[in-house]
């Protein structure tokens, strides 16, 4: 209790200071304040998953009704998820935004609007009635949009940042339409009313209600079709905040969605299929898209929605062995969603903290003007090197473990003899083999065009390394990836509380301490050692044995030509130019050519630009219609002073002359029925 | 154990079947099966060119990659015999252990700064990332067909009973083969005597390699294909006693290897911008799998 109210004044005392701070203290005192958030909220976290639950009921107002705050241990695991993003995300911004230090009055928004999504995100978490609930979310979507338009003198920023802001508000109409039907029927504004709703009305009310709820949260995850805000949105916003936002502000969707399972009842296994279908749609969709994508933000955006889709996978099937009773399906399936939450969250946030670097050491995130940065930045070059291996899900990192868990899950559901379950769990073998390969040459290609090779592009100045408030932040969550990938065993072992949560949603009594599948797990983690003790050995027998032989450097092989050019190098569209090729059917690429021509050839050139035919479909085409019915009318906006006089006039006659219309026809019906 | 020391045993001489055996189909005599390894040796021992481009990641890439392969042979169990390393869903393991070796291959490739080798590296991605479901797929098949998720369970509880089952393990055999040759780049995906970096695949992502890395490298390609045979012969072997096992393997391999040596000498290279589309069909004949094991199991009736 005295902890929330702590907790609520340190957030508005900062609200207070930060504006009349000095510019370098703004950032130190939100790095501060986020700190202390960050603790008192992990302080109950981490009680719950040791001891009890926590439940506080405030007295709330005649319109808000008692507001619950509980954390369990699924709040518990986000609320860690959000502090562990937003230290590091916090101390890597301190020096990320110290090249914008003359812009003071939008720093100090800036800060405090950091300081405000982390509070609103860890209070979605915790507050559990509609009123409540819906402002905080409220609350972070605006601070969100301000973190967004930190550079709004551009304009692709605003638009982003407007486009972000639309979409979010359609997430909350949704979250506030299913709200509204529960409170009508229940006349509650408390999350339990959720579960009375659905035990007391039909199969198809619950299902509709968590649907309404599941699309709200699908818009703030980015499941596909509603992700087209996010490769916006992320591209723009400073790096740090598309970290934060990749690693946790779309997580909260995941959360929303979880914690609608464990609160509606209703009829899982459907659910579940829909959920499955989504979220390959979503896992395929966006590697697809990221493949072709060259501006390395972009690119990584595309990730996130990929990724979304992996942990969408995980609670599809969660779902499933929830309606069929399948412990340990649902087991793994939702401890694959849970952990690659968490392993998402990491490397995704230091993927683009490390795109920050190169954005601040080549002014520019079009990686066909890369390359060869690994010698002069070789830190970064390294981070990103590992988080990339860890997103594709590689060993002896952590994007594996969960991958497997959700694999296991799918090689679980194999035993079933339901064949509608069968066939969803081939495509699903199908969706994840593909995506892990798509993720593996999309990768390839970021990280080989970026730091390898050589210079592509004539840069006015000779990028350097970042500082090392650039680097720290980056090698903690490296640190937590690694231990993720070597120990896995210890980080699913925590997940046991939450996982008994959804058995017990199932209807499942029973409390599991120790999780069926740790054995397995440490195995993974001995067999990563394994792999890297081996790579570490031969490496040194390699060095032992070369070491006296002869070496030289030269020039790389080029079929003897004699002068080659950075410019001659593979490029990453050349890279992608066959998968492209082969995609084309699914993907809308707008292509501008110019042949050369003549004995004397002057100009030529090819440009493609990437777009989105999901986007084109379901935003840009209705939008058109919309724009162009509309436009229609435009004729009644002629600028003409008298015009607006009469339609004023007219306006007013119709308003007082309907009813008295209406009224005369009425007695006139009476009349006639009288005679 | 056995079946790690069985494989390397395997891997001595695997290239130098397929060797001898294109060079007769040839009407030459070829070098002895021992050559590819004692060309291999000599690299070993040598010195070696590095490009000036190049950075710590062309070092250590031949490294991960034969670590890698190496992990995945633990994995591999012989009939009965449990490999080195073996727990539920083992095979996934399998697939992305390798893919690490190839992501660091694909990388190093890149790394040089090359014209030519990054198109290499971007086939090898693409090719490789094509053949991935329809492992995962065939696996799938036999997990369900057994009841079993580790390779080991699979492998000792495969039975073939009804005539479907012996399509089955020839469609396994067919689609383990072929991403055999997808993985190690051989015809009819990639020809490993082509002399023009245009039309190479594996061969133009190491034309900077050279001395020991080059070596490990090779050794390393014979040690896939001696993996992927362990993997087809253990579809054969079924629980039987280790005294019928070892010939068992021994005798696939060798037939393995030779059957690849014939398919290279009388196939041709296919287009290279056909290779990704005949790659992903081949998840279907992985999907012809899964639907043989539903007829097995009864879910048609």
């Amino acid at each position: 209790m005295s902890l929330i109210t702590e907790f609520i004044l340190i957030v508005v005392v900062a609200l207070i200071l930060i504006p009349w701070m000095g510019v370098r203290w703004k950032g130190r005192i939100t790095v501060t304040i986020v700190c202390i958030l960050a603790l008192l909220s992990s302080s109950i976290a981490v009680q719950t998953f040791i001891g009890t639950p926590f439940e506080y009921t405030y007295q709330g107002s005649l319109i808000t009704g008692p507001i619950p705050v509980r954390i369990d241990t699924l709040s518990g695991w986000f609320i860690l998820i959000i502090n562990f993003t937003f230290i590091t995300g916090a101390f890597y911004g301190l020096q990320y935004m110290k090249a914008y230090q003359e812009q003071k009055a939008n720093l100090s928004l800036h800060w405090i609007s950091l300081i405000l999504v982390q509070a609103s995100l860890i209070s979605i978490c915790a507050l559990q009635n509609f009123f409540a609930f819906l402002t905080a979310w409220e609350i972070m979507a605006l601070s969100s949009f301000i973190l967004i338009i930190f550079e709004y003198q551009k304009r692709e920023t605003l638009n982003a940042g407007i486009n972000f802001l639309i979409q979010s508000h359609i997430c909350i109409l949704f979250l506030t339409l299913g709200f509204i039907w529960v409170s009508v029927k229940m006349n509650n504004y408390d999350f339990t009313a959720l579960t009375a709703f659905s035990k007391s009305y039909s199969l198809l009310a619950s299902v509709l209600l968590f649907l309404c709820f599941f699309f709200g949260f699908a818009i703030k995850a980015g499941f596909v079709p509603f992700h087209t805000w996010l490769p916006y949105a992320h591209p723009v916003a400073p790096a740090h905040i598309s970290g934060i936002m990749s690693g946790v502000i779309i997580k909260i969707g995941i959360y929303g969605i979880l914690r609608m399972l464990l609160l509606i009842k209703t009829d899982y296994l459907i659910l579940g299929y829909i959920i499955l279908f989504i979220s390959i749609l979503s896992g395929l969709y966006g590697v697809m898209l990221a493949i072709i994508q060259h501006n390395l933000k972009r690119l990584l955006a595309y990730h996130s929605i990929e990724n979304i889709g992996i942990i969408g996978m995980g609670i599809g099937l969660g779902c499933i062995g929830m309606g069929k009773g399948n412990q340990l399906l649902t087991l793994l399936g939702f401890a694959g969603a849970l952990l690659h939450t968490l392993n998402h969250s990491l490397f995704k946030s230091v993927l683009f903290y490390g795109a920050g670097n190169v954005y601040q050491a080549t002014h520019n995130t079009d990686i066909e003007r890369m390359g060869g940065l690994g010698k002069s930045m070789p830190q970064t070059a390294f981070i990103f090197l590992i988080a990339s291996l860890a997103i594709c899900g590689l060993p002896p990192f952590n994007g594996f473990v969960s991958e497997f868990l959700i694999y296991n899950g799918m090689f679980t559901g194999l035993h079933s003899s339901d064949k509608v379950l069968l066939n969803a769990i081939v495509c699903g073998l199908f969706g994840l083999g593909l995506i892990g390969g798509l993720a593996m040459l999309c990768f390839t290609k970021a990280f080989g065009t970026i730091f390898l090779g050589t210079s592509r592009h004539h840069l006015s100045h000779t990028p350097h390394e970042a500082a090392y408030g650039q680097l720290i932040p980056l090698y903690a969550g490296l640190i937590l990836m690694l231990a993720i990938g070597l120990y896995p065993q210890y980080f699913v072992a925590a997940l046991s509380k939450p996982l008994n949560l959804f058995l017990h949603a199932a209807g499942n009594a029973l409390v599991i301490e120790q999780l069926p599948f740790a054995g397995t797990l440490s195995m993974i983690g001995w067999c990563a050692l394994l792999f890297l003790g081996l790579t570490g050995c031969i490496y040194f027998l390699r060095y032992r044995i070369t070491i006296h032989k002869p070496q030289y450097m030269d020039a790389t092989w080029g079929c003897g030509y004699a002068a080659p050019t950075g410019k001659m190098q593979y490029t990453a569209s050349s890279f992608t130019r066959a998968y492209r090729k082969l995609a084309e059917p699914f993907l809308s690429i707008r292509k501008k050519k110019t042949d050369v021509s003549g004995i004397f050839p002057v100009h030529g050139g090819q440009e493609t630009q990437p777009y989105d035919k999901i986007e084109e479909w379901m935003i840009d085409i209705p939008l058109n219609m919309l724009k162009s019915f509309i436009g229609k009318f435009t004729f009644l906006q002629n600028g003409n002073l008298q015009f607006y006089i009469l339609y004023g006039m007219v306006f007013i006659t119709l308003v007082l002359g309907i009813p008295y219309v209406f009224e005369y026809i009425h007695s006139l019906i009476k009349f006639l029925n009288t005679l | 154990m056995i079946n790690f020391i069985l494989i390397i045993l395997a891997s001595l001489f695997f290239t130098g079947i397929i060797i001898r055996t294109k060079s007769i189909t040839s009407g030459r005599k070829g070098p002895g099966i021992f050559q590819p390894l004692k060309d291999i040796i000599r690299l070993l021992k040598k010195g070696a060119v590095y490009s000036k481009t190049t950075s710590f990641i062309f070092q250590i890439a031949p490294s991960i990659y034969f670590a890698s392969v190496i992990t995945a042979i633990m994995v591999i169990p012989l009939g009965n015999y449990k490999g080195l390393i073996s727990f539920e869903g083992d095979f996934v393991f399998f697939a992305y252990i390798l893919g690490i070796g190839k992501f660091f291959n694909i990388i190093s490739a890149l790394d040089t700064g090359s014209s030519f080798e990054g198109m290499g590296a971007s086939r090898e991605a693409l090719f490789s990332m094509f053949a991935e479901p329809a492992f995962f797929i065939l696996m799938g098949s036999l997990a369900l067909l057994t009841g079993h998720s580790s390779f080991q369970q699979i492998f000792s509880s495969l039975h073939f009973g009804s005539s479907i089952s012996y399509i089955l393990g020839i469609m396994a055999t067919f689609v383990l083969t072929i991403i055999t040759m997808v993985e190690n780049s051989r015809m009819p995906f990639d020809d490993p005597k082509t002399h023009l970096e245009l039309t190479m695949v594996h061969e133009v992502m190491i034309l900077d390699n050279s001395g020991f890395d080059l070596g490990l490298i090779l050794y390393t390609s014979s040690l896939k294909f001696a993996m992927y045979g362990s993997l087809i012969a253990n579809l054969f072997m079924g629980d039987f006693p280790l005294y019928l096992t070892i010939p068992i393997f021994f005798g696939m391999q060798i037939l393995f290897a030779m059957a690849i040596g014939l398919l290279e000498s009388f196939t041709a290279r296919f287009r290279m911008n056909h290779n990704a589309q005949y790659i992903l069909a081949l998840s279907s004949v992985s999907l012809l799998i899964f639907l043989g094991v539903l007829l097995i199991l009864g879910q048609f009736n």
